[in-house]
């Protein structure tokens, strides 16, 4: 197995940490992301996502722990994104957007208050594209302050979410608040890419939000399965990146490793990308044209 | 603040103020926000693989741009438009964390790539930036009926021979133009911002397609004045200014939508008849 396993791969510290961070994120993201795909809010997760860079950057500049500055940017996003949205697809991205931009320019304005030492735009860099073998033994209580939350609504309120995400009208007349689930979807979306921002970077946040998700609802039959499913492809790409990752440490042209992030996110796309060639079915409730039955809501 | 080191910044963030405002019209039309957001932040990654061969930024973010859109529509033929729009975006962005591991020295330049940089523009980095300026301006003129009419009723351009997935790609390919020639002032992560809100605050003042789209163009030419002169005088990044003041564009189109409404206003059909007049529609109740 050395071909795939290079030496010292079980031995190490780091390693171990990332397996078992990475994999809670991965864990907490792929369950979120099946209700995220669904409901078709990939932009709002993306969005959310991009804003940790100001969570970090105000928790930085304020001085409070960033545990509180990513969650507390991530719930306030969620929450102004919510408000100001119309509720209409359009209008809602368009919502998104705006929130995104607001906060990303309050990033700028942060990093620049405490951009006296260097060491700040590479925290952003570090934010954006994240580094799993720098997190540290402490992340682990970390991960469960997020990830329990943001699985704990989705267990809490999986019917009534399942049901406002694939038929709203049917949802809303068997007397589920559909605006109010929508809002707990987007508090743990939330909460589900603070998390992988926090210790796995920002594009991967988005990357095991919406990947393995798309891929799972692709291939599963029923919504059961598919939030299973998401949850046991992203734990997979993920581990499998960390295998790859630590194999290239041996590669060209640095020998220093090629990013995490970098094998994650080809792993999923690949996998996408597989999974529609075996299932090109298409998307009716994205395109708007036909009514279908709730299960072909569900095709990603 | 017009000191002579100035005036390609005043020069440079109009022509990018004034394609933001037109394109960003069709982007808010077409409810197209996350491609809009997508592609700039994707071309991104271009810019560090210029810099890792060595070749121009421009040339890097082009080929990313045109990539990264083209990848979207392909991508998307058959699923979710939002998924394939978050799937493209992370792979052009992992291929961006890619090409920084390879490079040591980054963070400064790669920093004034996110949030934008004004005062670095030479003079012979204007032309380029104009001559796409114009190219997308003279696209967006060809492509207007098409584009206006595939955006408000796609059946209607369907039945008159418009393809519609031609126009999608045009489209795509425009924004893509676009993003990679205005990234460099106002940096990949807020581009966005002056493409989405002043083109909404635009929509929610008037109905008629050619007014709102030299509102738009109006309303992002004053963004990013304000946002130099401000953040010359104060020495903060000029992304926060683009940043909030899209919002609050934005948030004064919601409030001039609110007024509008809770006044006697127009009757739909006449409005219809505004838009389809402009799109050379005959009235309404002709195809």
């Amino acid at each position: 197995m050395t071909w795939l396993f290079a030496p010292g791969f079980f031995a190490s510290s780091p390693v171990h940490v990332a397996l078992v961070v990475g994999g809670i994120s991965a864990l907490v993201c792929g369950i979120v992301g099946t209700f995220t795909v669904l409901r078709g809010q990939s932009y709002s997760g993306h969005a959310l996502a991009d804003l940790s860079v100001t969570g970090g950057s105000a928790s930085f500049l304020a001085n409070i722990s960033p545990l509180v500055g990513f969650a507390g940017t991530g719930v306030l996003a969620a929450g102004v994104m919510d408000m100001i949205s119309n509720r209409q697809p359009r209008g809602r991205d368009l919502a998104t957007g705006i929130v995104r931009g607001a906060g990303l320019g309050l990033a700028a304005l942060f990093l620049y208050w405490d951009a006296t030492s260097s060491s700040t735009t590479g925290a952003t860099i570090t934010i954006l594209f994240g580094s799993m073998f720098t997190v540290g033994n402490d992340a682990v209580p970390l991960v469960a302050a997020f990830g329990l939350p943001a699985l704990a609504v989705v267990a809490v309120l999986y019917r009534p979410l399942l049901l406002s995400s694939v038929s709203p009208e049917l949802a809303a007349a068997r007397g589920v608040r559909t605006r109010l689930a929508g809002l707990a979807c987007l508090l743990a979306i939330a909460l589900a890419v603070s998390l992988a921002a926090i210790t796995v970077g920002a594009i991967l946040a988005t990357a095991l939000l919406v990947g393995p998700a798309a891929i799972a609802l692709r291939l599963a039959s029923t919504p059961g399965r598919a939030t299973l499913a998401a949850a046991a492809i992203a734990v997979a790409a993920t581990w499998l990146g960390i295998v790859l990752a630590y194999d290239s440490f041996t590669w060209p042209p640095t020998h220093d490793g090629w990013p995490v992030s970098f094998f994650i996110v080809v792993l999923i796309f690949v996998a996408f990308v597989a999974a529609q060639a075996i299932r090109p079915g298409r998307t009716l409730r994205a395109r708007g044209t036909t009514p279908g039955s709730p299960a072909d809501g569900m095709r990603a | 603040m017009f000191a002579p080191f100035m005036v390609n910044a005043w020069v440079t963030a109009s022509i990018v103020a004034v394609i933001a405002g037109v394109v960003g019209f069709f982007v808010v039309l077409r409810g197209a926000a996350f491609v809009a957001d997508a592609v700039p932040q994707g071309a991104f990654a271009g810019a560090a693989g210029a810099s890792l061969l060595g070749i121009n930024t421009l040339i890097g973010l082009g080929v990313f741009a045109l990539a990264g859109a083209l990848g979207i529509g392909w991508l998307g033929r058959n699923a979710r438009r939002d998924v394939s729009t978050a799937l493209i975006l992370v792979v052009m962005l992992g291929l961006g964390a890619l090409f920084l591991s390879f490079t040591t020295e980054y963070s400064e330049q790669i920093f004034s790539l996110l949030f934008g940089e004004v005062l670095g523009i030479a003079t012979n980095e204007i032309l380029p930036i104009a001559v796409l300026g114009v190219v997308c301006v003279l696209a967006v003129g060809v492509l207007y009926r098409p584009l206006l009419l595939t955006s408000l009723a796609p059946e209607s351009g369907a039945a008159r021979g418009i393809r519609l997935a031609w126009v999608e790609l045009a489209f795509l390919v425009i924004v893509a133009v676009a993003a990679s020639m205005t990234l460099p002032v106002v940096g990949a992560l807020l581009i966005f911002s002056l493409m989405i809100g002043p083109p909404a605050a635009a929509r929610s003042l008037t109905s008629s397609p050619l007014a709102a789209i030299g509102l738009s163009v109006v309303f992002a030419l004053v963004t990013v004045w304000v946002a130099i002169a401000v953040s010359f005088e104060t020495n903060w990044p000029i992304g926060f200014f683009v940043g909030v003041g899209g919002a609050v564009c934005y948030a004064a189109g919601r409030l001039a939508g609110w007024w509008r409404s809770t006044r006697p206003r127009p009757s739909a059909a006449d409005q219809a008849g505004v838009v389809r007049e402009q799109a050379g529609l005959g009235p309404v109740g002709q195809p």
